[in-house]
């Protein structure tokens, strides 16, 4: 307990730097919770799609829009993206804070290419099928569910970029580690969630 | 400036009780003015539109902003001590909650100083909470303030769940620590699971509002009945967020004034789990008219009644803990005890409702009304006031007096039985509820004047408890460390009120209800796990009120980002959401810098600890 606030020992690291201090700790076991929430967020939002996915309103439906290429590369972006942030973790646990950094950066670029397409895809549906918030309930539910995820992405973006950019200012110490690892978990997180829209909106849309 | 700053939890209750007390006053005034408005037949005190105003913003008011923050006070200001805890896991998040909620409640009732109040109903149905038939910004204020506020709970709720989980002080594992605190812990799961979906379903609602999506409006292909799923798959968890600390203070309360360890306490842990975990599998009870069909009214009609069984086994363990006992009836008992019974009436009509085909009646009837008030007001409230009575002395370092509180009690439970009792009889009879008036001699008459008498009564016995805070205030802090000197918990064992950091050395627990446990062995102190040191605390800082400023700011622009002001101006600064981005980027800003600058703290040393309490 009285290790509440504790600065590198010696300039040395500990093995598990985001878990040597309470503070540290506190953060993953918190981090989790909120994953746990937002696993609540999401899950709503994936009923209310599959609620209303075939509400199409005379609108375009899910078959006619989706282009699988564009979307399969979206994917395997951000599935890069997830393996990256790994190799920044076991950099970390090495101690190796430009590599560290060099990783999270990557990781952020292909964020940034991820949302890209995204963005993309949306101006597309927008512009040349008119295909809109308000064209149906499942165009509100698409936009809703797929959008909530890109906020996330672009939240995540901002947010390691924050991070690195306090490697840079502070170092590798116990009170910069458990940052990066949860920023990490919370990358991992929207992974997952991608994984799902992928097979639930844009498979299922393609099939069902 | 010093109460803006802090990131104390003793004075984030503090805090949360000032703020949930004042929502408390408003809602209460609302329903008072509604009992006025029914106290006679064909009575015209207010409008039907103020009328549903009303009913709407005291269903709204009382739960989201009345009650719920009064138990965030409670927790915050006794779960730390209750485990032994310097400090909650995240001091600055705890300060952010409180300050989303308090801004989220601010706006919402802007709603009567601007332009008309939500008036669709507490639970906003679409498609009358839709913009065809709320027109008004009533609506928006309800779905973006709520959000603000709600977001307050949900971190609050973490905070509260990593603080039990990796705070708790040697010895103390999950089945010693008090009642109250896993209550507590439970109700915070319960918000981690819950509270997400009212969020997705009010950013649904106001995306149909304000951005013309069309999740609920049938002529889109949207779907109303979906709205229901969304609220009561939150709506009725929210119900156990609200009880369950109650039962929790009740289970504290009863075994210190009754001199008797709590009877089954492991059969109460696992009843509050399963309390919990049934309160997730049962929101389609509250639709049983809605056309869901027989297979799912029956499944849902009989998962309801299941929560009567672990909820039997509290009733029975509060009543096995008094057998026997050397029961005081000190005012935080009286309303333990007055709990009871009024508790197990709202249970009873609670089972009576799950009863699919008796639902059909009842529905939307002052039975409904009758019941969940006898689970909210007879169960939450009388509960809240126990606590409130019991825990004063540890908060404030003042004993609050006996006399003032037992007549808060008499009054208050008199009022609350004319009130309720009668209602019951009035949803049978065939008074639907949300109606501004009704048609004389009809045998509605007499049963309204008594339920609106009883109202006003009420309202005298929470007078009665504001005058008492303000005598006590007035008086000398002198409250020993155990006031009522059979307290069992970890908190009873530090002054009052108690200092900044809590436990100047972290105590060592040996056993359920650990400084009773101490006391019977003859210590009049803990043992402490560590020697006196330093000790570390959080800094205080501006920034969760700077960011929830920005959050408020951001709610009002996109809540007026459609209108037309008649003024180039105000059009431009809102039609192009320039009033939503620069509330978002304070938020965003006020994050940043707390990224950039690290909070290092302080330490208090241990020439600085002094055993009294430090505030007031």
């Amino acid at each position: 307990m009285t290790t509440s606030h504790a600065e590198p020992v010696d300039g040395k690291l500990p093995h598990e730097p985001e878990k040597a201090t309470l503070e540290g700790r506190n953060k993953l076991v918190g981090f989790w919770l909120f994953l746990g929430g937002e696993t609540v967020l999401f899950g709503t939002l994936f009923a209310t799609f599959l609620a209303l996915r075939g509400q199409t309103n005379d609108g375009p439906t899910a078959n006619e829009l989706f282009h699988l290429p564009l979307v399969a590369a979206a994917t395997f972006i951000l599935l890069v993206s997830s393996l990256t942030s790994v190799f920044a973790i076991q950099a970390m646990h090495k101690g190796k804070r430009n590599a560290l950094a060099l990783w999270l950066s990557i990781t952020v670029v292909l964020g940034l290419g991820f949302l890209g397409l995204e963005i993309y895809e949306f101006y597309e549906y927008v512009k040349h099928k008119e295909f809109g918030m308000t064209t149906s309930a499942f165009s509100s539910a698409f936009y809703t569910l797929v959008g909530f995820h890109g906020a996330h992405v672009a939240f995540g973006i901002m947010w390691i970029g924050l991070i690195i950019g306090q490697l840079f200012r502070k170092g590798l110490t116990v009170v910069t580690a458990p940052k990066v690892y949860v920023s990490a978990m919370y990358w991992h997180f929207i992974d997952v969630v991608w994984v799902f829209i992928f097979t639930v909106v844009y498979l299922l849309g393609k099939v069902g | 400036m010093d109460w803006i700053t802090t990131v104390d939890h003793k004075k984030i209750a503090v805090l949360y009780l000032i703020a949930g007390g004042f929502f408390f006053g408003i809602g209460g005034i609302e329903a008072i003015l509604i009992r006025i408005q029914l106290m006679k037949p064909m009575n015209n005190f207010v409008s039907a539109q103020v009328f549903n105003e009303l009913i709407t913003m005291h269903g709204t008011t009382m739960i989201f902003l009345g009650v719920m923050p009064i138990i965030f006070a409670v927790m915050n200001a006794v779960v730390p001590l209750q485990i032994g805890a310097r400090d909650v896991a995240f001091p600055f998040v705890n300060a952010l909650g409180f300050w989303t909620f308090l801004f989220g409640g601010l706006l919402l009732n802007l709603s009567w100083l601007m332009g008309g109040a939500p008036d669709a109903g507490w639970t906003s149905y679409t498609p009358l909470s839709g913009s065809e038939y709320s027109g008004t910004h009533g609506v928006d204020f309800y779905t973006i303030g709520l959000q603000i506020a709600g977001l307050g709970t949900l971190i609050g709720g973490i905070n509260f769940l990593a603080t039990i989980i990796t705070m708790r002080a040697p010895g103390m594992s999950y089945m010693r620590m008090p009642m109250f605190t896993w209550t507590t812990f439970i109700t915070s799961a319960i918000i981690l699971f819950a509270f997400p979906a009212i969020t997705v379903g009010l950013v649904l609602l106001t995306f149909d509002r304000i951005l013309g999506a069309n999740f609920f409006d049938v002529a889109g292909g949207g779907n109303p009945v979906l709205w229901q799923h969304i609220f009561w798959i939150f709506g009725h968890p929210e119900v156990y967020i609200l009880i369950l600390p109650a039962f929790g203070i009740i289970s504290e309360v009863i075994p210190t004034f009754a001199r008797k360890r709590l009877f089954g306490y492991s059969s109460m842990v696992f009843a509050t789990i399963l309390i919990a975990f049934l309160g997730f599998m049962v929101w389609a009870h509250h639709m049983f008219t809605t056309g869901l069909g027989t297979v799912a009214n029956a499944l849902f009609s009989i998962s309801t009644m299941l929560i009567a069984v672990p909820t039997g086994i509290k009733i029975f363990n509060w009543l096995f803990t008094m057998w026997g006992g050397q029961i005081r009836f000190t005012a935080a008992n009286l309303f333990a005890v007055g709990f009871v019974p009024t508790f197990v009436m709202g249970g009873v009509t609670g089972v009576m409702l799950a009863s699919a085909p008796a639902d059909f009646q009842f529905h939307d009837t002052y039975f409904v009304v009758a019941h969940f008030h006898y689970v909210i007001v007879g169960g939450l409230v009388l509960g809240l006031f126990s606590g409130l009575h019991y825990w004063w002395p540890k908060m404030f370092g003042r004993v609050l007096s006996e006399t003032l509180g037992k007549w808060t009690f008499w009054t208050f439970m008199i009022g609350f039985q004319l009130t309720f009792f009668v209602q019951h009889f009035l949803g049978l009879m065939g008074m639907q509820r949300r109606i501004v008036t009704y048609l004389p001699n009809q045998d509605f008459d007499l049963l309204n004047l008594v339920s609106s008498v009883g109202a006003f009564l009420m309202g005298v016995g929470v007078i009665l408890f504001l005058v008492n805070i303000v005598i006590t205030t007035r008086k000398p802090a002198d409250a020993p460390n155990d006031p009522w000197e059979d307290g069992r918990t970890l908190e009873w064992s530090i002054p009052s009120p108690p200092p900044e950091y809590n436990f100047k050395q972290t105590p060592l627990v040996r056993g359920i209800d650990a400084y009773w446990k101490e006391k019977m062995a003859g210590h009049t102190e803990m043992t402490p796990a560590e020697p006196v040191g330093s000790i570390h605390m959080p800094s205080a800082t501006p920034l969760p009120f700077v960011m929830s400023v920005g959050i408020f700011i951001a709610g009002l622009g996109l809540m007026f980002s459609k209108d037309d002001f008649g003024n180039a101006f105000m059009n431009g600064l809102f039609n192009n959401y320039i009033v939503v981005i620069i509330g978002l980027l304070i938020t965003f800003g006020a994050m940043a810098l707390r990224s950039l600058y690290d909070d290092h703290g302080w330490h208090i040393e241990p020439e600085d600890q002094d055993e009294k309490g430090v505030r007031t």
